[in-house]
Order: structure tokens, then sequence, then C-alpha cells
């Protein structure tokens, strides 16, 4: 099974950003999604130190796919999507728009925040040119395994969410903005403060979500420690892991030592708790169950304040 | 032209009473999985859509069938039915979602119309005409996170007609594109048709206040004897970064009536009302207004102000994001 690195879903400083994907350089991950996929005003401290990035990973020997916006509204923006078509690298589409730019027949990826929830959708998609879909977070088990036999019909490659906290929602308004009393056009990047999001919890100090401006993820880190044997099974290639600020290149050789049978189940998930105490653990999604449920028999954090 | 009233129903009488009360169109569901409100008691049969279909037509208005959940794999067969049933029944137009399903009406039902769901979230015109173009869509009905101008921006850039929501339930999120409600409940609208499902609701008393749980979740708590909102998860209070609100949006609900002169101007073909799940008094007054309210922009004559205030539950009313600031 493979690894693959998502896009970096926060907004880090170019500083913290640079060395994250230097580090990556030296990781055991098999691929790259690298760019803006939640907010485009965040892009321009950054944008210029992408194609080094990139040409550094692809000296590493990784495969780099750049990613799109998960929402496209405005002009620049469009404009944007239109010109990641003509980069020279794969691109990964998490918004159709990007479509419209793609020449039919082109080669592209699909990303976890595009609705393949069956098979006419995956055959739909081969024939228009996808190559790897990355399934939403939502689908379980049962799903993964007809839209894995769908793909492996078509020659596309499946992956799955593997690790991270999950993308629930993506809107035309920045919370981080309005939870310090402005708008998202006037936001003065409030959702910098917050590396890996701000995590939203209940009256009765339950954690329930994160805020990271316009987009919305779960409180819990989603970990596929218990589903790797049953994902492998069914025809899953590659695992999606999220970038989160600290300790990510340790958290890529747990899963790859998972992956490679180093680790027996439970032990992934066990090394997680011991590592960071603090984070709770979710597959829900992929059992069918309340996608924050873990099956786990390792503690979680306590749900009291 | 007058605007296009577009008129939930959730059942046979619903539709009668939408169509008696002037509305133009009526959209309504198959009562299975296929359409994004399928609560229990709601929604129509084979026999009740096919005669709801032809009193509608008998009194001019048009019925847009609603099929616009995300078919789970393995059991697509149930929305292709869904899509044959519904041409066979004389609907005018589909409302679709789903990429497959939308390859499979183009290709198997061409002329049947196809109108694309919000549940697509298509908020771009590159977007629309890339449906337009690829799967014959004629109707977009935009997201809810966009603001007139950025309305009148897209009509200026397609030919595809673009249908707005006026009033009811306001998603917050980029509409289908949310799994908060699965994440809580395991429940979702893309998968099963359902946002914070009453199934997974609780209210509790405790210590004089009322609380409101959904999926185990506390979403409010009020002072016994104070409305309760419906715990929805994007409307719930919530704390963070040392702040406690309504994080996310105020329980409140859509009202753009006041805006639809500028929608008009910005080009929008049809004015859509949330609700398949209210009654059908609720849904005779609301489309008596909106009519009424349309028929005077076209006669030149001032808009009615204020009418539909009443029907909000003690809600606070919004624009939503129309207005830009909303972000």
């Amino acid at each position: 099974m493979e690894l693959t690195v998502g896009p970096n879903q926060f907004f880090w400083s170019a500083e913290r950003w640079e060395s994250f994907y230097s580090d990556l350089t030296q990781s055991t991950v098999d691929r790259v999604v690298i760019g803006e996929l939640v907010c485009s005003k965040r892009l321009p401290f950054y944008q210029d130190r992408i194609p080094e990035a990139v040409s550094r990973l692809l000296d590493a020997g990784k495969e780099v796919t750049l990613t799109t916006l998960a929402l496209v509204t405005l002009k620049r923006e469009l404009k944007l999507t239109a010109e990641l078509a003509d980069m020279g690298v794969m691109v990964e589409i998490n918004d159709l728009t990007a479509l419209a730019y793609i020449p039919n027949g082109c080669a592209f990826s699909v990303g976890p925040l595009v609705n393949v929830y069956n098979e006419s959708t995956v055959n739909w998609l081969a024939s228009r040119g996808a190559r790897r879909i990355c399934l939403p977070p939502e689908l379980p088990v049962e799903s993964v395994k007809v839209l894995a036999q769908a793909a492996k019909d078509k020659g596309v490659a499946i992956e799955v969410w593997g690790h991270g906290r999950l993308p629930l929602a993506i809107s035309g308004r920045c919370y981080h903005a309005r939870l310090n009393g402005r708008s998202k056009d006037n936001c003065q990047f409030a959702c910098e403060d917050d590396p890996d999001g701000l995590d939203v919890v209940t009256s009765d100090g339950v954690p329930i979500m994160a805020m990271n401006g316009v987009q919305t993820l779960s409180d819990s880190y989603a970990c596929t420690d218990h589903q790797i044997d049953l994902l492998r099974d069914a025809g899953v290639s590659a695992l999606r892991l999220s970038p989160q600020a600290d300790g990510f290149l340790e958290l890529c050789d747990l899963y790859r030592r998972r992956v490679d049978g180093v680790l027996a189940q439970g032990e992934l998930g066990q090394a997680m708790r011991d590592k960071h105490p603090d984070i709770r653990l979710s597959d829900g999604f992929l059992t069918g169950r309340c996608g924050a449920e873990w099956s786990g028999t390792s503690d979680q954090p306590s749900k009291a304040p | 032209m007058v605007m296009e009233i577009v008129c939930p129903a959730g059942t046979p009488a619903a539709l009668r009473a939408a169509v008696k009360a002037g509305a133009h169109t009526i959209y309504c569901g198959f009562n299975d999985e296929t359409n994004a409100r399928n609560f229990p008691g709601l929604n129509f049969d084979r026999t009740e859509m096919r005669s709801g279909i032809s009193f509608a037509h008998e009194h001019g208005a048009k019925v847009l069938v609603a099929i616009n959940t995300f078919p789970r794999a393995g059991s697509e067969s149930i929305w292709h039915h869904a899509v044959a049933d519904a041409e066979t029944c004389g609907a005018d137009a589909v409302i679709l979602a789903d990429l497959g399903l939308l390859d499979h009406t183009a290709r198997n039902h061409p002329g049947l119309r196809r109108h694309l769901s919000v549940q697509a979230a298509a908020a771009n015109a590159d977007v629309i005409n890339f449906y337009a173009e690829t799967f014959g869509v004629r109707r977009v009905v935009l997201p809810r996170v966009l603001s007139v101008h950025e309305i009148s921006a897209i009509n200026a850039e397609t030919d595809v007609e673009t249908e707005v929501f006026v009033f009811g339930g306001l998603c917050v999120m980029a509409e289908g594109r949310c799994s908060l409600s699965s994440y809580a409940t395991g429940l979702s609208p893309n998968m099963n048709g359902v946002c914070s499902p009453a199934s997974h609701v609780e209210y509790e008393e405790d210590d004089g206040a009322l609380d409101a749980r959904l999926g185990g979740y506390l979403i409010h708590r009020v002072e016994r004897n104070a409305p309760a909102p419906y715990p929805t998860l994007c409307k719930g209070c919530f704390s963070a970064g040392g702040k406690t609100g309504h994080l996310f949006e105020d329980p409140v609900s859509l009202n753009a009536e006041r805006l639809i002169p500028q929608l008009q101007k910005a080009g929008v073909t049809a004015l859509k009302i949330e609700g398949r799940q209210r009654s059908k008094s609720y849904v005779a007054q609301v489309v008596r207004n909106f009519r009424a309210a349309v028929d005077a922009l076209d006669a030149g004559r001032p808009l009615p102000q204020g009418m539909l205030a009443r029907l909000s539950e003690g809600q606070a009313m919004t624009t939503g994001a129309y207005k830009k600031t909303w972000r």
C-alpha cells in the first residue's frame, strides 16, 4: 500500500510551509499533493515557494500533484484554477470547476472533496481522464469495496482518507473572521494562529469540530489503524495522510510500518495515543457508524471539560 | 417576464395547495432515499406523483422531481428507476446532483429536462457551463454562498437558467459538500437525504434549562419556556478560542423577499422556496406572498413589505450570503 500526503489544509507561515515540504523529501511517503485547498487569500504568502518545493520533492523521487481550491467562486480563483491545468504537473481536482479547463482525455486526479459515491461516477470520471481517486471520507468500507472494484476495471487507483482531521464542510463564510467580529474580506488572517485548526467545543465542554477559516473539520483525527487490512483487501492502493503541524514525519513513518506489517493492528493507534495523548481518534465513517466513533480500545481523552 | 416561483411540496395535499395558491412550479420527490428530504411520512409514491403532476398540468403549473442524493455504490438502480419513473409520470424536469446520475440520465433519458441541484454546489459560470455542455443541464439551482453581485456575474456568462433560494432554511455550508451530520449521527444529506435527523435528537430538562442534543452532542441550552430552536449542527451554540455563541450561524432562516428586484436585475429566472417538510397551509401562504411580489414587480408596482415575518416561527430572518457582509 502506498502513502499519499494530502494538501496542507491550514494557514502556515511561508517558513513553516517550506520546511514542512523540505522535510517530506526525507520521508517514506510515495506521493505529495501540494498547493492551496482552503482559501485563495492564503496563497500569496507562499505561492512563490511552490515551484522549488515541487522540484525538490520530484528530485527525492516523490510523485507530485497540485491541488485546486475546494470552492472556486471569485474571478481570480477561476484564473488560478485554469492556470493549474497548464503547469505540466498532475492536477488533483477538489472542485469540478477544474474540469472546465482540463482537456477531455488528459490525465488528472480526483480529491476527497469531489462527490464520488458510486460506480457510474467512477466510470464517468475515468472516461474523462481520472487516473486516481481519493474517495470522500464519509464513505463506509462496503462502498469503498464496490468503488475500488469499479475503479480497478478502469485502471484507476483508489485512495482513502487515512489520517488527520476530517474535512467536514466548506463555506463562503469565514468562521475565523466571524469569531473575531470581522468579515471574510477583512479577515486579517485570523486562521494563522491555529496551525492545526481551532477546537470547537459544545456548551458542556465536549469537543465536536475544528474551524479553519472557511473550512470546518472534525475535532477528532481520523486514523485507519483498525481498517488498513480491510481496505487493502478491498483493493485500496493508497492511504492519504493529512498534514499536521507537529510530528508529521514520525506519523508518516508509523503508517509506513503499519502498512508494511511491521506494526500489528492496534499498535499504530497506541503509538499515536502515546505521542499525542490529547487528541481523539476516529474511524466511524469507515465502519458506517457516526464519523466521530473509534474502533480502538485504547482510552480516548475524556469528553468532559 | 414574471419571475418563476418554485415551491416545495412534501405531500400531494401540499402540491395542490401550492398550485391553487399560484405557484408556477412545484418541486417534490419520491418517498425514498433518492431525494434530499427523506423524512418519515413525506414525499410521493409513484401513483401520487403521476396524479400530482396531472393536477399541476391541468392548472398550468410545472412539476420538477428532485432525485438529488448521491446514489449508493452497489444500489444505483434505485436512483435509475426514480429517473425513469419521473419521466413516465410526466415530470417537466428532474433535479440531479450526482455526476454519474447526470451522465446516466443524459444518455438514457435525453428528452427529460435536467436541472442541476443545489447539492452539486456549482458556484461559478465556468462549472455551470461545463455541466451544460457535458450533460445538457438547462437550469442550475445556485448554492447559498453567493452574493447578488456574483449571481449577476454568473448570469452574464451563461445561458443556463439560474434558480435561487429566497425563503426557508439556510445552509451555511456549501450544499452537497457537508458531512457534519454524518459525523455526529451517521446519517448525511448526501447519502441518506437527511441533515441533523429528528431520530437522533433528544431534549432533556436540566436545572430549569432545556437541553437539545443531536447524536449526544449538546447543540442548544435554553431557559425553560424560551423558544427552543431545532438542534441543527451548523446553527448550534459552541465555544472556541475563549468565545461562546453561534459560531457558524445564528438560528436564523432565509428571507430574501426584499432582494427580489435585485435578483431579477441579476438575471435570475426562478425563485425557490425551501421546505418540503412544511405544512400545506404554510406553503400556500408563502406562495401567495411571493406570487404577489413577483406580479407587483412585473406590473411596476411597489413590493408588499414584511409579508412573511410571521411565518418564521419566531426565528430571526437573514438575507444570507446575498449581502456580501454575511461572509
